[in-house]
Formats: C-alpha cells, sequence, structure tokens
C-alpha cells in the first residue's frame, strides 16, 4: 500500500506540476496581450495613421514609419519569396538523397534560428559599407535574409508531402519535369507554400535588431530607397527608450499595430494551413 | 507512315527536346538558389571575419576573449563582459525554461483533452510569434517595475541573506538587470522547446507506451521511463533550439538589461550581453577599432549559435532516422 500511495502522489504531482507549467506559458501570453491593448489602445488615434513621427515633446503620429515598414516588408518578401521557392524546389525535387541537399538543408536550418543581429551586421558589411550610407534598400536585403529560410523550409515541407503518384500520373504522359513541378507539385502544394510566405512576412514584420544598422530610422517622410527610412520596430525602440511620455505613447500604439498584424498573419498561416489538401 | 502520324511524332519530339532543355534549365536554376543559401552562410562568416580582423588583430583573439575592459575613450575593447552575460542571461532562461516547456509538452500529450490540443498548442506557439521587441517594451515598462517593487526586494532579504549564494543576489533592487533579461528569455525560448518536445514525444510508438500502461504503470511513469528515454536526443535538440535562439536575442534584452560593461557576482545587477552591446552602441561607434570590435563580438555570438544550433539539428536528425528505421 506504501509503494502504491507514493507512487499515486507521484503520479498526481507531476501531472498537477504540467497543469500549472501550462498555465504558467499562457498567463504571460494573456499579460503581454492584455498590456498591449490597454496601453496600445488609447494611441490608436486617427492622428497615428497621418502624422508624421514628431520631435521630442510634440503630439504626432506614425506614418512614416508604418510607410517605411510596409515598402522593405513588400520588398524583402518580392526578392526572398522567389528565391526560397526556388531553392525549396531543388532540395525537394531535385536533391533527394544527395549529398549536397543535405548539407543546404543542414544550413538552411541554422540559418533560420541564427540570430537576426547577425544579419544586420552582415548586410551593413556588404551594403551599407561599400554604399557609404544607411538605405531601405540595405534594409530590405536584409528582411530579404531573414524571410528566405522559412520558405526554402516550408517550401521543401509541403512539397514532399505531394504524392509522388501525381508527379508519376504527370510524368508517364510525358510531361517534362519542370513542367511536371510547375503544373503538378506547386499547384497541390500551393496553400502550403502560402502559409510559409505569411510566416516569413510575421517574422519579418517585427524584426528590429537587423534594421538597426540598415535602414537606421528617419524622422521624416522619404520615399527614396537610397536613403535612410522609417521603420515601425526602430521607431517604437527608440521611442520607447525615450524619457517622453508622449513618444513613449506611440511607442505602445506602433507596438499594438505590429503584434495585430503579425498575429493575423500567424493565425490565417495557420487556418490555411489546416484547409490544406495533404497533411 | 502516313504523313498524319508523322507529324504528331515530329511534334512530339520536339516537345520532348524542349523538355528537355527546359529541364536543364529550370535544375540548373533551382540549383543555383540552392547554392545561394550556402553562399549566404559563407559571406556571413567572411565578412564578419573581414570586419573583425582590425580588432582582432590589435588585441589578439584570446585577450580581446579574455579582456573585461570595454572604454571607446582610451581605445582597450574586451569581450568578456558581454560573453559573461549572453551565457548567465541564456543559462537563468534554460534553467526556467525547460521545466516549463516539459510540463506543457507533457500536458499537450499526455493529458489534455482531444478537443484542447489545436487551439492550446496554437497559444503557446503564438507566444513565439510576439516580436522580440514587444516583450522588450513590456519588460521595460511592466515587467521590471513589477520586479523591482516585489520580486527582488523579497529575494534580497531572503536568499541575499544567505552567506555565500548571498553574493548572487546582493545590491539594491533596480528592476532592471541579468535576472529579468534572463527570465524574458525563458518566456521567449518557451514555445520552441515546448513544440519540439511536444513532436518528438507525439513519434513514441503508442504500443510502447500501452504497454507500459497495460503493466499497471501511471501516467508519470510513462513519461519519465518510455516516453522521455525513447525522445532523449530530440529532447536535447530541442533545448539546444532553445539555447541557440536564447544566445542571440536581441531587442527583448536590450531593453531590459542595463547595458553595464561589467561582471558583478549579482545577479539582480545590470550587465550586457553580445547582442545588446551591438544594438545599443554599433550605429553610434565612432572609430574603425571600436566598430571592429563590435564586429568581432558579432563573429563569437556567431560561432557559439551556430555549434549550438548544429549540435541541436544533428540530435534532431538522429532521433528522425531513429523514428524513420
Amino acid at each position: 500500500m506504501g509503494v502504491y500511495a507514493q507512487r499515486r502522489f507521484a503520479n498526481v504531482l507531476v501531472m498537477s506540476l504540467s497543469v500549472v507549467a501550462t498555465a504558467f506559458g499562457l498567463l504571460w501570453l494573456v499579460l503581454v496581450l492584455g498590456t498591449l491593448l490597454f496601453e496600445g489602445f488609447s494611441a490608436i488615434t486617427p492622428a497615428l495613421f497621418s502624422q508624421m513621427t514628431p520631435p521630442p515633446g510634440n503630439s504626432g503620429g506614425l506614418l512614416n514609419a508604418i510607410f517605411g515598414s510596409l515598402v522593405m516588408t513588400v520588398i524583402a518578401t518580392v526578392i526572398g519569396t522567389p528565391t526560397g521557392i526556388l531553392a525549396g524546389t531543388f532540395l525537394a525535387e531535385y536533391s533527394r538523397g544527395s549529398r549536397f541537399g543535405e548539407v543546404v538543408r543542414f544550413i538552411n536550418d541554422i540559418l533560420l534560428s541564427a540570430p537576426s543581429i547577425i544579419v544586420g551586421l552582415f548586410v551593413y558589411e556588404i551594403v551599407v559599407v561599400p554604399m557609404g550610407h544607411f538605405s531601405a534598400w540595405a534594409g530590405s536585403v536584409a528582411l530579404a535574409i531573414i524571410v528566405i529560410p522559412v520558405v526554402v523550409r516550408t517550401t521543401e515541407d509541403m512539397l514532399n508531402l505531394v504524392p509522388n503518384a501525381l508527379r508519376e500520373a504527370a510524368s508517364a504522359l510525358g510531361t517534362p519535369k519542370w513542367k511536371v513541378i510547375v503544373t503538378i507539385s506547386y499547384r497541390a502544394a500551393i496553400q502550403g507554400m502560402l502559409t510559409g510566405v505569411m510566416l516569413a512576412i510575421a517574422r519579418i514584420a517585427g524584426e528590429t535588431a537587423p534594421l538597426l544598422f540598415t535602414a537606421l530610422n528617419n524622422q521624416f517622410w522619404s520615399n527614396d530607397l537610397n536613403a535612410p527610412m522609417a521603420n515601425l520596430p526602430v521607431v517604437i525602440f527608440q521611442f520607447a527608450m525615450s524619457p517622453y511620455a508622449d513618444w513613449q505613447v506611440l511607442a505602445w500604439g506602433g507596438a499594438l499595430l505590429i503584434t495585430i498584424t503579425v498575429l493575423c498573419l500567424n493565425i490565417g498561416a495557420r487556418l490555411i494551413a489546416s484547409w490544406s489538401t495533404f497533411k | 507512315m502516313t504523313v498524319e502520324t508523322a507529324g504528331v511524332a515530329r511534334i512530339a519530339v520536339e516537345k520532348g527536346r524542349s523538355g528537355a532543355v527546359g529541364d536543364v534549365v529550370f535544375r540548373a536554376l533551382t540549383f543555383l538558389f540552392a547554392l545561394l543559401v550556402l553562399l549566404i552562410l559563407g559571406g556571413v562568416i567572411v565578412s564578419l571575419i573581414i570586419g573583425a580582423w582590425p580588432a582582432l588583430r590589435t588585441f589578439g583573439f584570446f585577450s580581446f576573449v579574455f579582456t573585461q575592459v570595454w572604454n571607446p575613450v582610451t581605445q582597450q575593447f574586451g569581450a568578456l563582459a558581454p560573453i559573461y552575460g549572453t551565457l548567465v542571461t541564456s543559462a537563468i532562461a534554460m534553467l526556467i525554461g525547460i521545466p516549463v516547456a516539459f510540463g506543457i509538452a507533457v500536458f499537450i500529450t499526455e493529458i489534455c483533452p482531444i478537443w484542447l490540443k489545436r487551439p492550446l498548442a496554437t497559444m503557446i506557439e503564438l507566444l513565439a510569434a510576439i516580436p522580440s521587441i514587444i516583450y522588450g517594451i513590456w519588460g521595460l515598462f511592466v515587467f521590471a517595475p513589477f520586479v523591482q517593487q516585489y520580486i527582488q526586494p523579497a529575494i534580497i532579504s531572503t536568499l541575499g541573506q544567505i552567506p555565500g549564494i548571498g553574493l548572487l543576489f546582493a545590491g539594491p533592487p533596480l528592476g532592471i538587470g541579468i535576472l529579468t533579461a534572463g527570465f524574458i528569455l525563458a518566456i521567449m525560448v518557451l514555445p520552441f522547446i515546448s513544440s519540439i518536445m511536444r513532436d518528438v514525444f507525439e513519434t513514441v510508438p503508442p504500443m510502447l507506451k500501452e504497454s507500459a500502461y497495460g503493466l499497471g504503470a501511471t501516467r508519470s511513469e510513462v513519461v519519465w521511463r518510455v516516453v522521455l528515454p525513447y525522445t532523449r536526443v530530440g529532447v536535447i535538440g530541442g533545448i539546444m533550439l532553445g539555447l541557440g535562439r536564447a544566445l542571440g536575442e536581441t531587442m527583448a534584452v536590450t531593453f531590459v538589461i542595463g547595458n553595464a560593461h561589467r561582471i558583478s557576482a549579482s545577479i539582480l545587477q545590470p550587465g550586457t550581453t553580445i547582442s545588446a552591446s551591438l544594438a545599443n552602441e554599433f550605429t553610434e561607434a565612432f572609430g574603425d577599432l571600436y566598430r571592429s570590435s563590435l564586429i568581432a563580438l558579432g563573429f563569437i555570438l556567431f560561432i557559439i549559435t551556430f555549434i549550438v544550433l548544429a549540435i541541436a539539428k544533428i540530435m534532431l536528425l538522429r532521433l528522425q532516422n531513429q523514428a524513420g528505421s
């Protein structure tokens, strides 16, 4: 009886601890999102979307930062997506069992988790130093380098889910391989690949570290890609660290905007993935 | 052969040819982009070495790593304080994060009703989706004041009074500091570790678990003696992946660590990490040696994370092969 009671007690203890751990994890999600809504909601005003970032002590908005973030995210996605899809296609369709494919896959997974600030340093060295100044181009390239591994990984995973019978059926009709890939594999895996792109955009939407040394920041409206450009994450960083109350309010507003965007993209991606044909 | 069938055959041959050309072109194209992934990594390594070279040549690699002085005025730079801060904050994050992540993974795979599994897993993963700057601003304005007012005074008046280890918890309650940064890191790496643990726990063949239950094992015994031994490699892989994230995490740490280039015995005091130093100082670094020293810091961070992530990946591949065979 002693042993039995002991084992039951140990079981109840371990299981309760795991419930506590889960509650602990969820608690932070609720706390962080709750604070964001509470602090950020009052900062969401028409001025936030219509005025430029102000000098200290003045009221203003985040229009130039929102614009800059959009521009750089779009450019990064436009560069990163095709690159990632083609590399992922190579891994899934042409490199099964090859040594080179294994190496690329390994390196890609490391790039996927590598510190983003290192990407910032890299782009600083190869773009900012030769150009001689910070620029929106440099920021976009840094973000694109973060997009690529995410898209490579999801593209490969999704293409691997496409049943071989589909490819074989197309090949049996005499279709060349590239056409099988483009018209059969891609079409079958499109939802999954779209998910990957959405997750990649969600990832770069809030990235700050790689932009610090590349796009820098700009207090004014700028649509010159060769000049520093304002962007939400760096503005939040600068404003939140400042002692000025109205800057801090704007930082909360920006933080709320970014979080809503990122969470919508994430949840949207999951919904699309759950409708996907193959699992 | 009639003229008509010959025509069809010729078209087929031509199509075959254009297909062959298309294949070569498309294969080469995808190959080039796969190669680009390797080139990016190679480029990162080469550019960091070139950028770090002036500093490493001036100070020497070992004395750079083991010197604590960081003085832009006298142009003396040593990496010890940021390296120490990086390792200690990550260690704290792992100490808190691993047990909690394990608990979450056990709850989701073993206890949770099926209808709750997906929503719960998604919610935990959303913790990973929240950008790090959000944790930073939240840590600075909400968490650090809370820590300063309630947690640190309690720690200082209890643990801080014990002779010996009390040194670890000495000093005034500042709110920001190494412990606060480590704690926020723990929350950030939680979802990464727990989602991998969950995935590897799912790979345990049901037959194994059912055999143990059949012998009268309790749930916790099944987890400790069947699930964990079977998935050990994958669990370590998940932990290493989380560690890789914690080491390189930038913005959240930059907000709450206090950015002091010094090594304090107390984990309640401010410090700095490699990534926080970079984020704070890089754009304002004057002089080539200063900037080069910062790049050298980045290079060290890259080496550390590369090794940790490579171990993680190898561990996870081993589990995958084990499950496959």
